[in-house]
């Protein structure tokens, strides 16, 4: 279904929620003590599906995981050809990460430059006892040996296209997940 | 969409509001990173940036092959005195030289104002102004209102005092562009020879008596007199300076409660302040040193980024 506007809804608000509780469950499965666990989002919107993350694991194990923030744009390698750039947001890190487990969340799962600049970020304030990888969407066109250790859902897409993820509680509109066709 | 595409940093005169908070969020990022147990980030590997300093610095200098080194590029100093500039090489043939070895940044500290915008305008590397003569000292500007934003929350309708040498001081005319700017009342205070009456085109109050802004400032920048810009005729003498315009003890007990007490450094002790005010309570001299470093990683950070020939995107729909 082609909206107007050049876009397809690919998830709509419960469709978001849904993936977000599965994958809290499927977290739960794998860390039996949450309590010692680190969720940690990438800005913008990682943080944000971390947040959600938190509160479904609260409500599913009542022992609720550390909320963290992990900004990646310091760590990026691709700097000079990032175009007009936006301000860097704060590592927000509330505990020793040293022998914790760890997961980290983002939206899209794409190239996994992201990822790796989170991994290469989070080395500089610790040394968790393991790493795993949450994202809302995984897209495909891996640049590197990356993959997510929970999916929301993946989407295939063609290289040109673009995922825009929208939360209410960020951008005001419905939460949603469409993918951006390629201008013709 | 606000974000940054500037290749440069000249003068505080040249940005929008938007662009100064969007500095001020990114150096309180980058504040984070000198209280990690690591101090360093990639975000500039394997960029080269020069200290070209024509006039003599400390602070600037340091704080800025600090926030060099913190963000992994490469850093070379060059200093006037050990030049070919003393062999009467121009500027900006010692710039094009700078350049043809791959420098991708210059900071540059000159006497002559408008000396970074003349070499912004010739060369492909990045530009950013540590010091133009009496023109401008924008990342001081920068560090300053960074200062009072974080102390105090926000900067409209903060009344903000500059007091002392105005008519020399670029930290003067960066704090005034600044402040106007993100909605702050400036108000210069100092003798009418040092804080000539045309200031007040700029936007600002003018006064001539220290006295008067004490109660109700809440900020007050004290500036250095420059004795090396000084020829006699500015005022009388220190003694005279000190009794007029000087931060004294008595002074700074009048000040209302919160009041914070800042100087670019170097502190002529006892001249522009007491040393009892300059370490006291209200004193933010030392944590203008550290926002400093901040300050200058984000700016340093921005201006490599931003190919600008690359229309704006929104962020999250750039490459993942």
């Amino acid at each position: 279904m082609q909206d107007k506007d050049n876009t397809t809804l690919a998830m709509d608000a419960d469709a978001i929620r849904k993936a977000i509780r599965r994958i809290a469950h499927e977290i739960v499965e794998r860390n039996p003590d949450p309590s010692t666990l680190v969720v940690a989002g990438i800005p913008t919107r990682g943080v944000e599906i971390a947040r959600l993350i938190v509160s479904h694991i609260e409500q599913i194990e009542g022992a609720k995981p550390e909320l963290g923030v992990v900004d990646v744009s310091m760590h990026r390698d691709d700097l000079a050809t990032r175009g007009r750039l936006t301000a860097v947001e704060t590592t927000y890190l509330p505990v020793d990460l040293d022998g914790r487990p760890m997961v980290i969340v983002d939206d899209v799962l794409f190239t996994g430059r992201s990822c790796r600049a989170a991994l290469d970020a989070i080395s500089s304030f610790g040394r968790p006892s393991c790493i795993q990888y949450a994202v809302l969407v995984d897209r495909g066109h891996r640049e590197l040996p990356i993959r997510a250790d929970y999916v929301g859902k993946n989407l295939p897409t063609a290289r040109e296209e673009k995922i825009r993820v929208r939360f209410e509680s960020i951008d005001a509109v419905p939460d949603s997940v469409r993918i951006v066709r390629a201008p013709l | 969409m606000s974000g940054w595409n500037r290749k440069d940093l000249l003068a505080i005169g040249d940005l929008s509001a938007e662009e100064i908070t969007l500095v001020l969020d990114t150096a309180r990022a980058f504040k984070g990173v000198g209280e990690r147990s690591l101090k360093k980030v990639p975000a500039l590997r394997g960029k080269t940036l020069v200290n070209f300093f024509v006039e003599p610095s400390t602070r600037t200098r340091l704080s800025f092959e600090l926030a060099a080194m913190r963000l992994s590029a490469d850093v070379v100093n060059m200093e006037a005195t050990a030049s070919s500039l003393r062999k009467g090489e121009s500027l900006k043939d010692t710039a094009l030289n700078l350049e043809a070895l791959h420098a991708d940044i210059i900071v540059l500290r000159h006497s002559s104002p408008g000396s970074s915008h003349f070499l912004a305008s010739r060369l492909e590397s990045s530009i950013i102004n540590a010091g133009d003569g009496a023109h401008e000292h924008p990342t001081q500007g920068l560090l300053d209102v960074f200062t009072m934003r974080e102390k105090l929350g926000g900067l409209k309708g903060l009344k903000v005092a500059i007091v002392g040498d105005i008519l020399f001081s670029r930290v003067a005319r960066s704090n005034i562009a600044a402040l106007n700017k993100l909605g702050a009342e400036v108000i210069l205070v100092g003798p009418s020879t040092l804080v000539p009456k045309v200031f007040g085109k700029l936007g600002v109050k003018v006064v001539h008596r220290i006295d008067d802004v004490l109660e109700s400032c809440d900020v007050i920048n004290l500036l250095r007199i420059q004795h090396e810009r000084q020829r006699r005729e500015y005022f009388p003498g220190i003694g005279e300076y000190i009794a007029l315009f000087g931060l004294t003890k008595a002074r700074a007990d009048r000040l209302k409660p919160g009041c914070l007490v800042m100087h670019p450094g170097p502190i002529n002790r006892g001249v522009e302040v007491d040393s009892d005010v300059a370490d006291g309570e209200r004193s933010v001299i030392l944590e203008q040193v550290t926002n400093g470093l901040a300050v200058r990683m984000a700016v340093l950070y921005l201006c490599s980024g931003g190919a600008p020939l690359q229309p704006a995107k929104p962020s999250r729909e750039v490459s993942r």
